[in-house]
């Protein structure tokens, strides 16, 4: 036979909570009612602080921020599958799984408020920093689960990166190490449609990103992202194969970025008002709110509840960041080496010379 | 002629290329549709159509591989990256292709491929959006390094780059983007690349330096001017290949010299300045040269970023000091 067949490669989607709310009983993972109560406060926090930092941005009182909304069931779904030892890689917009992680919400906006502090992880926290440049995050969670394989510990890491980072040779690398290593990670793909204004279908030419899995050895799937179920489902099986030597696997969720790409992008340039009900309409936290309320874990009164607690919770952290004192200048010569150079300490005399003179 | 402010003279200097060589390609992320983030490609889409100008995959290293591949073809890539801080995947790209094509072909090929980025402090932007890493190119050879400062030369230099066979990092300072406006002939012209700009002549003291600098040099310098110290600014352009000349005539005359960046300082261009002096100018020098830079620590980010880039007060207390030296 001189032409076989060496390979086929199937993709699956999955979606548990349709944009209505309606669930499939199937595939429910019927989650206690505890976490499922968490993750939707978390789900609410979220956004509340979201739209805090879109306002303050505009008063100026935050800098350029990356907005999460319309992607907290991505965020949550995948974050609440792990456990306190295992690690976080975010990027830039995964406000979501630090909150959840343990980072105060004023730590987290100090940093959007323009310091470094807001990225002191505090000890004991596996949750690593906001990587801006795209996709280099990816070859990091890789690394770290490797570690953890080659230390025996049960440890798993998750990457998380958008649809545009796929098209970064980082991406490919981290994918091409995950399978050849079977490193204990998820690599997690926030597909939500823009590179701030470049479409997905400009970036690669295949149907989705799940299924260049399939070229590395790693397991693929895509899922409904803004399905909180589905998403923290998928996850929660990659997460528990992974821990259990099963090597990695790539997750699509299919979710779309609502806000502009940051506060310094305007999207009217670019994409259609069509394409943003569209998406509305699938809103991640209003099918949840539904689930719930059907499961009878949620009713109006709690719902407020939550809400309004959430807009006290955001106000009292931005009065804390504001109130935090912020690093010194001092601090930008501290952290350059283990042990400071004599020239630096020179430069650092130098510069606090000068300020004490332009105080006089 | 029209008053224009750096993104629109630059604008304009692409439209006027691309409309006289087609063979200019445009590519980056976002410089289509969106025109760039900081609006500098706007409207070449429109005009030129999407054979001319492509938003492409976010792949720096695929951006400027291709434009490699394309410009060995005949074609003139301008490549963008979105930051400075971004064109690091591409860096080996740049390092081992881009810059020794003609050299490894001991001439038979050129790779006229100019890359350019938003570059420099400022601007109060997250990390790796506030970088100067000019020294990281102009350490390159056979790459052309140039940061222009005022529009007027900013049109003229892309012309000279458009005229050559050099591949290029052209270098925009952002907080200048927007900062003034300027009579930009709308005839064509060149500015040449290689040759610094006298901004104003003095005879007490040399200040070196470009970029967003020159500004803040001449705030120094004004004020300098009320307490009695006459200094020169020369405005490097082109940082790669320096212009010796220029800086060897300023320091005969005036014996005296402070070299402003906002790059860190050590391995940095005033390094190379000063080493240049010592070669040609040694025994003219009254005074130690100094230096006003960055310091040699990452970029802060905002709440710490005035303290790091130099500012007039800085430029003053180092020409006050090689004075009275
Ligand atoms: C290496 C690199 N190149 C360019 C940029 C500029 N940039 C910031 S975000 C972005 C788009 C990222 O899109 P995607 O990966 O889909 O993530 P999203 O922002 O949609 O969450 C770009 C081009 C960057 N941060 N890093
Ligand atoms: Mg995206």
């Amino acid at each position: 036979m001189p032409i076989q067949q060496i390979f086929e490669g199937k993709i699956n989607n999955m979606q548990i909570i349709d944009k209505d709310g309606n669930v499939d009983e199937l595939l429910d993972p019927k989650l206690p009612k505890d976490l499922l109560l968490k993750m939707y406060i978390y789900m609410v926090l979220t956004r509340t602080f979201d739209q805090k930092c879109m306002n303050l941005q505009r008063q100026g009182r935050v800098l350029t921020y990356a907005p999460s909304l319309g992607q907290e069931a991505a965020q949550i779904g995948s974050v609440a599958t792990l456990e306190d030892k295992d690690w976080i890689f975010p990027s830039y917009r995964e406000h979501a799984t630090y909150l959840w992680r343990g980072i105060e919400m004023s730590q987290l906006m100090t940093y959007w408020i323009g310091s470094e502090l807001g990225m002191k992880i505090p000890e004991g926290k596996n949750n690593f920093l906001v990587s801006i440049p795209i996709a280099s995050q990816a070859l990091h969670a890789v690394g770290a689960a490797w570690a953890a394989k080659l230390r025996g510990d049960k440890v798993v890491t998750i990457g998380y990166f958008g649809d545009g980072a796929t098209s970064e040779g980082e991406f490919h690398e981290a994918m091409n190490f995950a399978g050849v290593y079977q490193a204990p990670c998820v690599l997690f793909c926030q597909n939500n449609q823009w590179a701030i204004s470049t479409a997905r279908k400009k970036q690669t030419a295949t149907t989705s990103i799940a299924q260049k899995a399939l070229a590395y050895g790693v397991k693929g799937i895509q899922v409904d992202g803004n399905d909180v179920l589905a998403v923290y489902k998928a996850t929660k099986e990659a997460v528990d194969n992974a821990r259990n030597g099963g090597g990695p696997t790539l997750i699509e969720a299919v979710t779309f970025r609502r806000g502009p790409h940051t506060t310094a992008d305007d999207p009217t340039k670019y994409r259609k008002e069509d394409e943003v009900k569209y998406w509305e309409e699938r809103d991640p936290i209003r099918r949840f709110t539904v689930y719930l309320k059907k499961a009878n874990y949620l009713n109006d009164e709690l719902e407020k509840k939550i809400l309004d607690r959430s807009v006290e919770e955001v106000e009292k952290a931005i009065l804390e960041a504001e109130a935090t004192k912020m690093d010194n200048p001092e601090d930008m010569f501290n952290y350059a080496f283990g042990t400071m150079p004599v020239y630096l300490q020179e430069q650092k005399n130098e510069l606090m010379e000068y300020l004490r003179s332009k105080k006089v | 002629m029209a008053k224009l402010n750096l993104v629109q003279a630059i604008n304009t200097a692409f439209m006027q290329e691309m409309e006289k060589n087609d063979k200019i390609v445009v590519m980056g992320e976002d410089v289509g549709v969106d025109g760039g983030v900081f609006r500098v490609t706007e409207g070449l889409l429109a005009k030129f159509g999407p054979n001319r100008v492509f938003d492409t995959p976010l792949a720096e290293s695929g951006i400027l591989g291709t434009a490699i591949g394309m410009a060995v073809y005949g074609l003139r890539p301008i490549v963008e990256f979105q930051f400075e801080g971004f064109s690091f995947p591409a860096y080996d790209g740049v390092l081992n292709h881009l810059a020794r094509i003609r050299n490894r072909s001991r001439g038979r090929y050129t790779c006229p491929v100019m890359i350019r980025s938003p570059y420099g402090g400022g601007v109060r932007a997250l990390e790796h959006h506030s970088e100067a890493p000019e020294t990281l190119y102009s350490h390159i050879p056979g790459l052309v390094v140039v940061i222009p400062s005022t529009p007027y030369d900013a049109k003229g230099l892309i012309a000279s780059l458009m005229d050559g066979s050099d591949p290029s990092y052209f270098f925009e300072p952002k907080r200048l983007y927007r900062a003034f406006k300027q009579e930009v002939p709308e005839e064509r012209y060149t500015v040449p690349i290689g040759k610094a700009r006298m901004v104003r002549e003095g005879k007490d003291v040399s200040i070196i330096t470009y970029g967003a600098m020159v500004r803040v040099c001449e705030e120094a310098a004004d004020s300098l001017m009320q307490k009695g110290i006459n200094c020169e600014i020369i405005d490097l352009r082109t940082i790669s290949p320096m212009d010796t000349d220029a800086i060897i005539t300023t320091v005969k005359k005036t014996g005296r010299c402070v070299i402003v960046h906002e790059a860190p300082r050590s391995f940095g261009t005033a390094a190379e300045i000063i080493a240049r002096i010592n070669e040609k100018a040694l025994m003219d020098l009254k005074a130690p040269v100094k230096r006003v830079t960055g310091y040699d620590v990452t970029t802060p980010l905002p709440k710490l970023e005035d303290f790091f880039f130099p500012d007039a007060g800085r430029v003053m207390k180092a020409v006050e000091e090689t004075m009275s030296f």
